[in-house]
């Protein structure tokens, strides 16, 4: 892999993660990291969708007039999330429960549009697959610490296995809790970054 | 980078994109749609399982209305000889529906209850899943010698702490299930 390649697919990790430096796709990031295990799912569906919409949209592209590109990419986008939540309803019915509401909403997730517009358009096919998996990995890893991170907080707990009884600091588990946690992520995130 | 546009290259791109995409997702559909089914069929089917007393063939959905609401029931049966219903029962909890599958014996008791469905918050109203102290709170709750509805409000129900109103929209929906079951045996 070239050096190029490889730097497409690492920026997502630091230089460009999309919660924690472009601050894209805050509601599902909001919303679905009440727990480590829901913010990795959600993470990795959005994963599935950016990769394929990045690689259709990145073939097409050419061939789309310009004035209609949008709609033709939410079409597209669209497709997959529909895709995909058929399948979870049909194979992960448990995950389906406590994703399904926000799963419809990856279509909307400023992330994926984001994605095509401003690389899968102007780049090949491979580029575009390998931003979508850089961008993918990092928005999936952003939000499982912000998941463990508000679940070892909230409900004195890591991935499911809980280590006190009763419960934590209720209010990491709720909206209000989500914020503040983005918050000092953010700021660690930043200050850790900056040095490297 | 894109081509240019016209009124013709606009429509036939729109045209096709939305028909391959239709084609696509009609055949995900197709494919999905037997899993899907039996997935919420094993949902369902577990819930029944679990809310009512082992024993009896369970029947197929019949429907009951209360106040104008239509509301599913199941009736398990040993022969001539009903041995529990086990009624659907949603109402509106913090963060949307709330469903419950309600198995009652026909003396009139709650046998057990079970969450079919919910959008509560996690880690609070979300508990009425998993807190054991209040859910079998409504094994074997009789009716007939307590009240349906949370101690805030002059009931018998423990309330999930700092969760009035998801509490308060399970026993509600527990009380609907014992109206449903009234006029089930009323008929």
């Amino acid at each position: 892999m070239s050096k190029r390649k490889l730097n497409i697919f690492t920026k997502g990790f630091f230089k460009e993660n999309p919660t924690f430096v472009l601050l894209l796709g805050l509601c599902p990031t909001l919303a679905t990291t009440t727990s480590a295990i829901n913010g990795l799912s959600m993470g990795l569906a959005t994963l599935f969708v950016l990769v394929l919409s990045n690689i259709v949209i990145s073939a097409i592209a050419p061939l789309v007039p310009d004035k209609v590109h949008i709609p033709v990419y939410i079409v597209v986008i669209a497709t997959f999330v529909t895709i995909l939540q058929f399948a979870m309803q049909a194979y992960t019915p448990d995950m389906y429960k406590t994703l399904g509401l926000f799963i419809p909403l990856i279509v909307v997730n400023c992330i994926v549009l984001g994605r095509a517009e401003a690389f899968a358009s102007k780049n090949g096919i491979v580029d575009s697959a390998l931003d979508g998996l850089g961008i993918g990995f990092g928005f999936t890893m952003s939000l499982t610490v912000l998941g463990l991170v508000r679940e070892i907080l909230g409900s004195g707990s890591a991935f499911g296995w809980k280590f006190i009884s009763g419960d934590g600091l209720l209010v990491f588990v709720m909206a209000p809790g989500a914020f503040i946690a983005l918050g000092y992520l953010m700021v660690l995130f930043n200050k850790i970054a900056k040095k490297s | 980078m894109a081509a240019k546009s016209n009124l013709t290259n606009m429509v036939l791109c729109l045209t096709a994109v939305c028909l391959v995409c239709s084609a696509l997702l009609g055949c995900m559909y197709a494919l999905t749609k037997a899993p899907i089914d039996k997935a919420n069929a094993d949902i369902l089917k577990a819930s029944i399982g679990a809310v009512l007393p082992d024993g009896g063939d369970i029947s197929d959905a019949r429907e009951v209305k209360v106040g104008g609401q239509p509301s599913e029931y199941y009736v398990s049966s040993n022969g001539d000889e009903v041995v529990a219903y086990a009624i659907k029962s949603t109402t509106v909890g913090f963060g949307g529906p709330l469903t419950l599958m309600v198995g009652i014996t026909p003396d009139g008791n709650v046998y057990n209850t079970s969450v079919l469905s919910h959008t509560e918050t996690p880690g609070l109203g979300a508990k009425c899943t998993s807190d054991e102290h209040f859910y079998s709170q409504f094994k074997g709750f009789d009716p007939s010698q307590k009240i349906l509805s949370v101690k805030k409000d002059g009931g018998d129900v423990d309330a999930i702490t700092a969760s009035t109103i998801t509490s308060r929209a399970y026993s509600l929906a527990v009380k609907n299930a014992v109206e449903a079951f009234k006029t089930i045996k009323g008929e």
